[in-house]
């Protein structure tokens, strides 16, 4: 068991974004979080990275380690790492930099080692260009390795932002709505890449209102509304569970 | 002792909190801290005694104390109105979305500029403010209270009653609020958010300048750089009360002044304004939010 | 369409000069008219430069010679230096002086600019630690007579454990808090320097440190100091960019652009941001146990909010985050005024100006940073 969420609960003043979430995670999978706008999706990741912890309840990975409580950075260095709704690049660096700079966690130069550039410093640093440049050659962005993050357009940005989080070697991929604002053809290369993701052990969860995207290549999918997880399995019985129907069409009278 | 402390911190705690008002109005709407709002207090005060000195040249300067006050008064605050919105208007709107570092930075350069604006025009000497009133006033016990701080007391007061009126009982003053809650939705809902900008510069101006013209009044001495100190002191009075909210910077401005009194009469003069900087930096660390305050919405 | 935009023009030059009437008198008429033309021949001069710039940028020595320093950056930092070491041996005393003066700037700014450039951290009182570093060797001296060389490590250091105690508590604070905290810091500071009377002579200041010696030597001539201060300008200057250039320094510029985003990428933003803090002020330490050692004398004076106002301007108006760009601001914050002395008393006035101008047309500075590009056709073979 990669990741299991036991009741977690999140509330902002009255309102319950989450309530009592019981989730397991399994090795090597895509897993497909879906759900109405405000369902509590986003606020699911941000509990599990650490960046807004729950109320209540326990996130165990790895089956001993509690994230609750546990900053940001540390859990990335775990090995969770995600991307964001509205895509968080470093706009101001060029795109090899900003996967750079999900090596911070996996390298250690300190102040005095980049101030007389040791030799493992050297060494670190090529380390570091070398897998950057593999991970954009990855994505398939090698030709924008010196562009500023900010002049990419839209749908190579949110390629970039899934080659910095991989930078980080997770185990676990946290993907928030990667499909938004991609044309088909985009989508389509997308969703190769996410195949490609997994195929390289790493587990895949991914929140996305495009269905087909979910339907293509989830081999589980949950549903959450209003908080509550509503539905789980695969993408057949999803699509038939009247919980879901009802969520997404509401209730007919 | 301590009644004396009192009074001395009432008045300027007022005077502290006629300043903070401007800062947390602003504040309130563009989410800026308008570093130049102590300048126009110190304006205010040079306006006061420069508007006295007009009249007195124009040969009135011997009607009545009260009327050439007035007259002071209004002097400062339209002129100081005019400051805000100016400064506003090409200062800071051209970088309404510019990144945070931007208006902060231009808002240093322009408060250095009106610094040394007056310094340049109207000399590196202190000035005098006439002495309108004689110094008497009544003995409360082995306290005393001047005329002088009976008016300060009076027309603070008279003046936060008719903003809070203002704020609550027009319609550009519910224009104000709901663009501080939401300039977005303010926006859709057909509010001219430029305007109530505008207007909240104008209001934190002229209560500024009003400010300037009692200080001035009261302790009989100006020079151009009093905005500096004071504008740090009423920045510590509206985040005291938690900045954005009206009410809040009044409390604040009210407990700064005693603070201060009180720790100079009891505690240690010679780091009389090193106390407010202290309250500053133990409640921007322990309590952001002020006293009246909200926590602060994350940026997500 | 034109008459309308003169029109809103002179609207505009009549307003400001009724604004300045109360304290301007009749001159605010004088004023008026300057600020009219000013504003009407602006676009002309815009203009001029825009067709200048594209005539300059036709020469083709030019563009080849920018060429030639982006290929040999090793030969252009060496005649840069070269230059700047026998600078000194044609100037007299006095331009010595002020050189050495942009030279502890040099050091300052670039302090400053590891905080508020690379890492978006808004700090107004800088010169708080720049007062440690001088009052740490005064202090030493007077007391123990332990001299210039050795104080220069320990004040460095102290004013990075500055640097971390002020940090710690208040680096959370969303950016104009942290201003405001960081100013109040910076006052207290002068405050406490101006009272405590038993230890540091409160405004009186302390007098007769000792200059720096080397065995005999005595640093005492512009020029002395002229070199020891750029060694300093180089060691910073060195480490600033290999900094820069490091995994630290991209940390630090990835919680600059995003903080969120650099946790979620394993970056220890609390840590890094200490960092920069420590790194920033240990700077200002080394340039304050310098000015001690140069002016023999410190008050608290020298350490006004103002001071730190200046060393920011050099850093926004040169470049936040670019180093060239920081060090052309220094100089150009410290030359300028000297150049322009006969105007002494408009000085800061313009400056002022200067500074809200700068934010509205070039937000960016006269140099603005850049990333640098990789070459990495290497790395593919
Ligand atoms: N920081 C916050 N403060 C207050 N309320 C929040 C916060 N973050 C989220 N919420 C609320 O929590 C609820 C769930 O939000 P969340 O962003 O998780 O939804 P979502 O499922 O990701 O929706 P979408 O598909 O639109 O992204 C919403 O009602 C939202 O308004
Ligand atoms: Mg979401």
């Amino acid at each position: 068991m990669m990741l299991e969420v036991k009741s977690v609960s999140k509330s902002f003043g009255g309102l319950k974004a989450l309530d009592a979430i019981d989730l397991s995670i399994h090795n090597k999978k895509i897993v497909g979080l879906i759900g109405p706008n405000g369902a509590g999706k986003t606020t699911l990741f941000n509990c599990i990275t650490g960046m807004n912890p729950p109320t209540t309840g326990r996130i165990i990975f790895k089956g001993s380690i509690d994230l609750v409580g546990k900053r940001p950075d540390e859990i990335a260095r775990l090995g969770m790492a995600r991307t964001f709704q509205n895509i968080r690049l470093f706009s101001d660096m060029t795109a090899l930099e900003n996967v750079m700079v999900g090596r911070h966690c996996r390298s250690k130069t300190g102040l005095v080692g980049a101030i007389i550039r040791s030799k493992a410093t050297v060494i670190e640093e090529m380390k570091i260009v070398k897998k950057g440049v593999e991970l954009l050659k990855f994505v398939e962005l090698m030709d924008y390795a010196n562009e500023l993050a900010k002049n990419l357009p839209y749908g190579l940005q949110r390629r970039l932002e899934i080659a910095r989080a991989l930078a980080t070697e997770p185990v676990l991929l946290f993907l928030d709505e990667p499909a938004a604002g991609m044309n088909p053809q985009e989508i389509f290369d997308l969703m190769q890449l996410i195949r490609m993701i997994r195929d390289r052990g790493i587990t895949v969860i991914l929140i996305e209102h495009h269905m087909k995207v979910v339907m293509g290549i989830c081999e589980m999918i949950v549903v959450l509304n209003y908080g509550i997880k509503i539905a789980e399995g695969s993408a057949d019985e999803i699509k038939n569970n009247p919980k879901v129907i009802e969520a997404y069409l509401g209730k007919e009278e | 002792m301590f009644l004396q402390q009192l009074i001395n911190g009432l008045t300027v705690g007022s005077v502290y909190a006629l300043i903070a008002i401007g800062y947390t109005m602003v504040y309130g709407i563009l989410e800026f801290i308008n570093f130049a709002h102590g300048e126009i207090y110190m304006l205010g005060a040079y306006l006061g005694i420069i508007a006295i000195g007009l009249l007195t040249a124009m040969g009135l300067g011997n009607s009545s104390a009260f009327l050439l006050l007035a007259f002071a008064f209004i002097f400062a605050m339209v002129f100081c109105a005019f400051y805000g919105v100016t400064i506003e208007r090409l200062a800071y709107r051209p970088l309404r979305r510019a990144p945070r570092l931007a208006p902060l930075l231009s808002a240093l350069g322009v408060s250095i500029f009106l610094q040394n604006f007056v310094m340049v025009t109207q000399g590196t000497r202190n000035k005098v403010f006439p002495q309108l009133f004689a110094q008497n006033g009544f003995d409360l016990g082995n306290a005393k209270i001047t005329y002088i701080q009976i008016m300060i007391l009076v027309t603070s007061i008279l003046l936060m009653v008719g903003l809070t009126l203002f704020v609550n009982k027009t319609k550009m003053g519910k224009a104000m609020r709901a663009t501080s809650q939401d300039q977005k939705m303010a926006y859709l809902v057909g509010i001219d958010v430029n305007r109530v900008i505008s207007v909240t510069f104008l209001i934190g101006s002229a209560l500024g300048a009003a400010a300037g013209v009692m200080v001035a009044l009261y302790y009989g001495l100006v020079n151009f750089h009093i905005g500096y100190t004071a504008g740090l002191k009423a920045f510590t009075a509206a985040v005291l009360g938690g900045i954005g909210n009206i009410p809040g910077a009044m409390l604040g401005g009210i407990i700064l002044g005693l603070v201060e009194s009180l720790g100079a009469g009891y505690l240690s003069s010679e780091y009389k304004d090193a106390y407010a900087f202290i309250i500053l930096v133990l409640l921007l660390i322990f309590r952001p939010q002020g006293i009246l305050g909200e926590r602060l919405k994350e940026r997500s | 369409m034109i008459k309308n935009k003169i029109l809103e023009k002179s609207i505009w030059a009549l307003w400001l000069g009724l604004l300045a009437l109360p304290f301007m008198g009749k001159k605010a008429g004088i004023l008026a008219i300057a600020i009219l033309l000013v504003i009407l021949l602006l676009p002309l001069l815009n203009g001029l430069i825009a067709r200048f710039g594209i005539s300059v940028s036709r020469l083709n020595f030019l563009s080849s010679s920018a060429n030639w320093l982006k290929t040999n950056k090793k030969m252009a930092l060496l005649i840069l230096f070269s230059f700047a070491a026998i600078l000194p041996l044609f100037m007299n005393r006095y331009f010595v002086d002020v050189a050495v003066l942009c030279g502890i700037y040099i050091v300052l700014a670039l302090g400053l600019n590891v905080i508020v450039g690379l890492t978006g951290l808004l700090a107004l009182g800088y010169i708080a630690f720049y007062a440690v570093g001088a009052y740490c060797y005064a202090l030493l001296w007077t007391h123990y007579h332990i001299n210039f060389w050795l104080a220069l490590p320990i004040g460095t250091a102290l004013a990075g454990v500055f640097g971390v105690l002020l940090g710690s508590p208040v680096l959370r604070l969303r950016g104009d808090y942290l201003a405001i905290v960081t100013l109040g810091f910076g006052e207290i500071t002068r405050i406490v320097l101006n009272n405590w009377d038993e230890l540091t002579r409160g405004p009186n200041g302390i007098l007769g440190i000792a200059r720096p010696s080397i065995g005999d030597f005595i640093i005492k001539q512009p020029i002395h100091y002229y070199y020891l201060i750029l060694a300093f300008v180089v060691l910073t200057i060195f480490i600033t960019t290999r900094l820069e250039h490091s995994r630290i320094g991209r940390a630090w510029v990835a919680i600059r652009e995003d903080e969120v985003a650099a946790a979620a990428c394993g970056v220890n933003v609390t840590l890094m941001k200490l960092l920069a803090f420590a790194t920033g002020a240990a700077f200002a330490g080394l340039g304050g146990v310098f000015f001690a050692g140069k002016m023999i004398f410190v008050s608290p004076e020298s350490f006004t909010f103002m001071e730190s106002v200046m060393v920011l301007c050099m850093v926004v108006l040169g470049g936040m985050g670019s180093i060239p760009g920081v060090i052309l601001g220094a100089i150009a914050l410290i030359i300028l005024p000297e150049a322009l002395r006969q105007f002494q008393f408009y000085r800061l006035l313009m400056f002022g100006g200067a500074m809200a101008l700068m934010m509205i047309i070039r937000p960016q500075g006269l140099i603005p940073s850049q990333r640098r590009k990789m070459e990495l056709e290497e790395e593919n073979g």
